[in-house]
């Protein structure tokens, strides 16, 4: 069973809502926001149109699994989350409070996060250890795993393929967010990943490469699933860091952003289309 | 009954247990066939390995985990205490020669801090049999337990018959009010005799098996502490975080204090051989340990030590 299917112009208001929410986040201490920014589209689409997980299925061993292995895009996780009821949008508010589990990282205590990340490149092998009890139970369900193409430099991720493709996982995606950079540089001035497809194939995985932030693409890549029997299946999604906010889009030194209350207003502004006033702040904080 | 048949006997009795395997199968020959998919080898990725024994964890599933100590507990630290230790999952690590156990291998294999690197993980406990009887006497309790387990495989053949394993307490050998050793593992062989020569040089000697590092024996340490003139803590791991420093944490805790001998590898990696020669190049033979203890030689026997059985 499927959740419900919204269609793209459903999935853009969603998507736009849970940019809302992030960019809201990314003050009083601030976060990730151009990590998270890459990640929406893909997110938003997986929970409403590919994945079977909703907030009444969430002890079900038959429910599909969604890990996000990159660890950074967690507010675009919270804001989904937020709008399709697993969390109560009022819960966002309290993003780095003592007081909640609404922090850098995903936690287990926010509902549907179904393992703890953040050091880089454990949750391709968790993935696989759940994707592994699937197939000897004979269950049906779907592992997903959300990567960074960053955290790619992990060998651990290739050995998670290795084994993945050993073990003729096809029961289990990875999804590499290619939004070309990691923390500081962009990949390929730093450790180059292209030719990225061609490396997973070698590999022995069933490769689709589609524009990230495209719905329609989206849904056909994902619609094939499985790519291949007895693949491992790989979606390299290419993404904009910072998408939706030109101030920040493709720039390295909007890795970790901290705005001010009046930044943010503007910024919402930004996002709805107004890219007359873009942020020269030197508050933007670089980690 | 063996190491191989106690987990295959568990194996087939529940089908939540999952036996995996860096490609360390020297134990578990057997297990691919009678196991079928339950048997999983994920080749040399002691780090894979554990982040799927987590997700198959997660699933409700029982993994117990083998691969050499050296690599179980270091190469693959990060993933125990990330995927493991924060998580609290019931995996059950089977680390293969430990200690003085790699002989010949040298350095490399040679895990002589991995008690102190696992112990201090919150929620993952830590063992330590003497020989093949105590590990069959401890396993099934360690398996059942609700956290990830730690356990130092020891096949060895000693003929002692140990008592009944219960978690967290250790096993009283003998009591004495001259000098007591605590140990734990393999170097148990070598403190039965060490305690034979003590006692015939007129000494009231003690013996304790720790067996449960983590959770450890609080009350005997403490009552070791009170009754005997002289501790000593006998153990092939480096001095830094193995038993000596769990029982000055434990005197120190309870605001006491006893005249302790460390005997441990201090500081330096053991100089690779066959075990009979490591164990007299680093003065841990029974009758060397008995010696160190009295401060003099004596002309007793040392028995002949059995070579390992296993090199990887």
């Amino acid at each position: 069973m499927k959740n419900i299917n919204y269609n793209n112009e459903e999935l853009s208001v969603m998507a736009l809502r849970v940019r809302e929410h992030i960019i809201r986040m990314s003050t009083a201490g601030g976060c990730f926001t151009g990590a998270s920014l890459s990640a929406v589209d893909l997110i938003v689409y997986l929970y409403t149109n590919f994945l079977n997980v909703n907030p009444s299925n969430l002890n079900d061993p038959n429910r599909d699994y969604l890990f996000l292995s990159k660890g950074h895009d967690v507010p675009a996780l919270y804001g989904t989350l937020a709008e399709l009821g697993f969390i109560e949008k009022e819960r966002l508010a309290n993003h780095l409070s003592i007081n909640d589990n609404i922090y850098w990282h995903p936690n287990t205590k926010i509902p549907a996060i179904e393992f703890h990340s953040g050091s880089l490149g454990h949750l391709p092998s968790v993935a696989i250890g759940v994707a592994m009890d699937i197939k000897i139970s004979g269950g049906s369900n779907k592992v997903v795993c959300i990567m960074g193409d960053g955290e790619l430099n992990e060998g651990t991720c290739w050995e998670a393929v290795l084994v993945a493709n050993a073990y003729k996982l096809d029961n289990l995606i990875f999804v590499i967010d290619r939004n070309q950079f990691q923390a500081n540089m962009r990949t390929e001035d730093l450790i180059p990943l292209e030719p990225l497809a061609q490396k997973f194939e070698s590999f022995g995985a069933a490769v689709k490469r589609i524009d990230g932030h495209d719905f329609y693409e989206l849904n056909n890549a994902f619609s094939a699933f499985p790519f291949q029997e007895g693949k491992l299946n790989v979606v390299i999604a290419d993404t904009v860091r910072g998408r939706g906010l030109p101030s920040i889009e493709e720039r390295a030194d909007r890795w970790f952003c901290n705005f001010s209350a009046d930044e943010i207003d503007q910024l919402l502004l930004e996002l709805h289309g107004q890219h007359d006033t873009l942020l020269t702040s030197e508050t933007l904080i670089v980690r | 009954m063996t190491y191989e048949e106690l987990l295959t006997e568990t194996a087939l009795n529940n089908e939540q247990v999952i036996v995996m395997t860096a490609e360390n199968r020297a134990l578990v020959r057997n297990l691919p066939a009678v196991l079928g998919k339950r048997f999983i080898d994920t080749g040399i990725t002691e780090q894979t390995m554990i982040g799927a024994s987590a997700g198959l964890a997660l699933r409700g599933r029982i993994p117990v985990v083998h691969a050499l100590a050296a690599f179980l507990t270091m190469r693959a630290y990060e993933f125990v205490r990330t995927d493991l230790g924060i998580a609290n999952l019931p995996v059950k690590l089977s680390g293969f020669i430990p200690g003085l156990l790699s002989d010949a291998n040298g350095p490399t294999h040679q895990a002589i801090e991995d008690i102190s690197i696992m112990r201090g993980i919150p929620n993952v406990t830590v063992f330590a049999p003497a020989d093949e009887d105590d590990l069959v006497k401890m396993l099934p309790q360690i398996w059942q337990s609700p956290n990830p387990a730690y356990t130092r495989i020891n096949t060895r053949k000693t003929g002692y018959e140990h008592e009944p394993f219960e978690l967290g307490k250790a096993e009283v050998v003998a009591v004495g009010s001259d000098v007591t050793i605590l140990t734990y593992g393999l170097l148990f062989e070598q403190a039965l005799i060490a305690m034979e020569i003590l006692i015939n040089e007129g000494l009231s000697v003690g013996l304790v098996n720790m067996r449960s590092l983590k959770p450890v024996d609080e009350a005997i340490i403490l009552q070791v502490a009170a009754g005997s003139n002289l501790i000593v803590t006998l153990e092939d791991h480096f001095l830094t975080g193995g038993l000596y420093t769990i029982v000055a944490e434990v005197l120190l805790q309870y605001q006491t204090t006893a005249k302790v001998l460390p005997i441990s590898l201090n500081q330096k990696w053991f100089r690779p051989a066959l075990l009979p020669d490591v164990l007299q190049h680093e003065g841990l033979t029974g009758k060397q340990i008995a010696e160190r203890i009295l401060g003099y030689q004596t002309n007793h026997f040392q028995p002949s030590i059995l070579t390992q059985e296993f090199s990887e």
